[in-house]
């Protein structure tokens, strides 16, 4: 069985649901009574009147917080590998590590007292 | 069980210079944030007392040849003299920057670690010998550049140059990983001494993997092109070199091109040497860097000669110096000449250190006295202040290649190998360019001395503060120094041989 | 299946191009910057797949420092972007003219 031929059943069962979906919401719109109102159509927003657009500016804050969230997200891609294969490197990676984390540190510290991290 | 490198294999005593001022860059970020902003000249001696320290510590491991880091990092006299071109730039610009610093209200610490950070990714640039550190060094000199460029942030010409190198600088470096892949797929190695034994044997196959190798190496010359600001990857430069804050135009101008050429050439003679049609002929790269070279030189001077903008105009004259030093690159290309050639090109960049520094610290200096860098704030110059002036006459003929200045005796040495290497037409293009450039050159000079400041001339504010006093002073004595005895520093340059370090 | 070698790197060149395309012809910096992201990624592709085919480590080690340094890369560059915002009101860099010459 070639692996294409194992797939098989997974796309049978998405078509069958696009199907049934597409049925479905076709039976509804036959059968059922349809009187739209403009507060129907209206997109609903708890209640509320929607104003404004959809896409609304983000304070600048918030890349601040994604800049220093990625700086210190990526050091995983050197902590994942090493912690594979520590227990076979012992000693030597442990101080290897010690110096990354060093420098990381150094750079949280600097964050930290030049106000990086206060949200005001 | 994985294979443990020991310390002694990772010897990292060779790679010292270079280390000790990335490690000091990390450790003063943290003191200077408990240096009050009154007192920032404290950060200033810390950062230069660490370069002094390293230029010692260069020299003091100058001779002794070694490899670093399992062979990524190699020390030798290449990597030695580069290292004490770069930390003669680092600190000429620290110094040079302190009182500009001061003056547009700009005066933070972080100046300084970044310099540091640069001239450690410069250092490792010039002394990396595999593709990876290669890349991380590049970046290390890239990044803070980048926020360099941008440092005198509210100004939005300073925020244009670095939104511009960044976005340029970042492209350039898609480029060079991509080579850098594209050679690791045809050689299955990103070290440069087992990419060379491997690189001689796949051109000759004449397969698809040679067409990889050619890729990369292509791709590779593309990224580095762009660093050191050759045709037709130069259109940053200008614009980048007037926005950014003067002193760091001045650093960058030399440091991001030492780091760029120290790569390039290792990448070229050491890694790709091999790369010929048949063998003792002159590899293959050496016409595409001949052709850059030659668009390079003439694009840079002839541009030069419309620009009223003294600034704009040292940059189009640092893209057709790039020009200069991609002629000595092309010669290296011949076999038997790489030697000779790198010679010649570290000649050459010291001399342009010294001569760019002093000419940007006459510019910084007139920035301060009246106020710009246009062509007409240096009319009446001579009169106002002849040291000043008579220091930017020297840098300008040391620029134009005249005798007794360092940049005759660079431009002798280059134009000589590129006669050797049998590239005639390249150096006819460079001695009728260099004839070309004298015009704008001496523009400056004709504008400092005969022309009269039409009475606008109010002797206030005084021309230059001590620090760049002192930067013009030693960019002249090594200018004029290194024209009347050029022995000084090539008895340093002729240990250099990039090939010996091939053979195993 | 075994995908081969090739067609990784085939594919690798076409992202590569299509980055490299959307560098030169978008104006947003943002956009650029992600077409900048997706050139470097297509470099990574290409790195593990030619990792595999060698059977070393080597282009992997090559990938986790193109990753990180494509991190710092976007930390600098975001603050560019943010910097030239609050001043520009704009992010198109055909607006970026102050200087000409």
């Amino acid at each position: 069985m070639s692996p294409l031929q194992e797939f098989a059943p997974i796309a049978v069962l998405l078509i069958i649901a696009v199907l049934v979906a597409i049925i479905i919401s076709i039976i509804s719109r036959l059968f059922g009574p349809y009187k739209p109102t403009s507060r129907k159509v209206s997109p609903y927003e708890s209640g509320m009147k929607p104003i404004g657009s959809a896409s609304r500016r983000y304070s600048i804050r918030f890349y601040l917080v994604a800049v220093l969230f990625i700086l210190f997200d990526i050091e995983v891609v050197f902590f994942l590998p090493w912690a594979v294969v520590f227990r076979d490197m012992g000693l030597y990676a442990l101080a290897a590590m010690g110096v990354f984390t060093l420098v990381l540190t150094i750079g949280l510290i600097y964050e930290w007292k030049v106000g990086a991290l206060e949200w005001e | 069980m994985l294979q443990l490198p020991s310390l002694e294999t990772l010897n990292m005593g060779a790679a010292l210079p270079a280390i000790s001022i990335a490690a000091w860059a990390c450790i003063l970020l943290l003191i200077d944030l408990w240096i009050p902003k009154d007192r920032k000249i404290l950060t200033v001696y810390l950062a230069a007392g660490n370069l002094v320290f390293a230029f010692i510590a260069n020299l003091l491991v100058f001779n002794q040849s070694g490899d670093s880091f399992m062979g990524m990092y190699v020390a030798d006299q290449f990597s030695g003299v580069m290292n004490l071109i770069i930390i003669g730039t680092a600190l000429l610009s620290i110094v040079l920057s302190f009182d500009y610093l001061k003056r547009v209200g700009i005066e933070r610490g972080e100046y300084y670690v970044l310099v540091l950070f640069v001239t450690a990714g410069a250092m490792f640039m010039a002394a990396a010998n595999d593709l990876i550190l290669i890349f991380v060094a590049l970046e290390l000199l890239s990044i803070p550049l980048y926020v360099l460029s941008a440092f005198r942030a509210p100004d939005i010409r300073s925020e244009e140059a670095g939104m511009k190198y960044f976005l340029l600088g970042a492209f350039a470096s898609a480029f060079l990983v991509f080579g850098g892949a594209m050679v690791y797929g045809a050689t299955g190695t990103t070290n440069l001494n087992e990419i060379a034994a491997s690189a001689g044997m796949i051109i000759a196959s004449n397969s698809s993997t040679s067409l990889f190798l050619l890729l990369g190496a292509a791709l590779l010359l593309v990224g580095l092109g762009f660093k050191v600001a050759a045709v037709p990857f130069h259109e940053w430069t200008p614009d980048v070199y007037e926005g950014a804050p003067t002193p760091v135009t001045a650093f960058m101008s030399v440091a991001a091109k030492l780091g760029g050429f120290g790569s390039l050439l290792r990448i070229l003679v050491v890694g790709m040497s091999a790369v010929t049609m048949t063998a003792g002929e002159p590899a293959v790269w050496q016409n595409v860097v001949a052709i850059l070279a030659g668009l390079t030189m003439i694009v840079g001077n002839i541009v030069a000669l419309s620009q009223a903008n003294i600034k704009r105009m040292l940059a189009y004259s640092s893209i057709a110096n790039a020009g200069y030093i991609l002629m000595a690159v092309a010669a290296a290309g011949s076999p038997g000449l790489a030697n000779e050639a790198t010679r010649g090109a570290l000649v050459y960049m010291l001399a342009y250190m010294f001569t760019n520094m002093g000419a940007f610290a006459v510019v910084i200096a007139v920035e301060r006295a009246n106020g710009g860098a246009d062509l007409e704030h240096f009319v009446g110059l001579g009169k106002a202040r002849p040291m000043l002036a008579i220091m930017m006459v020297v840098f300008m003929m040391s620029l134009t290649g005249i005798p007794l200045t360092g940049g005759f005796i660079g431009k002798a040495l280059v134009f000589a190998t590129t006669l050797n290497a049998g590239l005639v037409w390249l150096a006819i293009i460079g001695v009728l360019t260099s004839v070309v450039s004298a015009y704008y050159y001496v523009r400056v000079i004709v504008n400092m001395f005969l022309r009269d400041a039409e009475a606008s001339t109010e002797e206030a504010t005084p021309g230059y503060s001590t620090g760049v006093q002192w930067v013009a002073a030693v960019a002249l004595g090594g200018t004029v120094l290194l024209g009347v005895l050029p022995t000084l520093i090539t008895v340093l340059t002729d240990r250099v041989s990039l090939v010996a370090s091939i053979t195993p | 299946m075994v995908v081969q070698t090739e067609s990784f790197v085939m594919l690798s060149i076409v992202l590569f191009v299509l980055g490299a395309m959307g560098v030169l012809l978008r104006r947003n910096a943002i956009m650029v910057f992600m077409s900048i992201e997706l050139m470097l990624n297509a470099a990574n592709l290409a790195l593990v797949a030619f990792a595999r085919y060698w059977g070393n480590e080597t282009g992997q080690l090559f990938v986790f420092f193109v990753i990180t340094v494509a991190a710092a890369e976007v930390a600098v560059g975001l603050a560019l972007i943010v910097a030239i915002f609050r001043s520009k009101r704009s992010i198109n860099i055909d607006e970026l003219h102050e200087m000409k010459g």
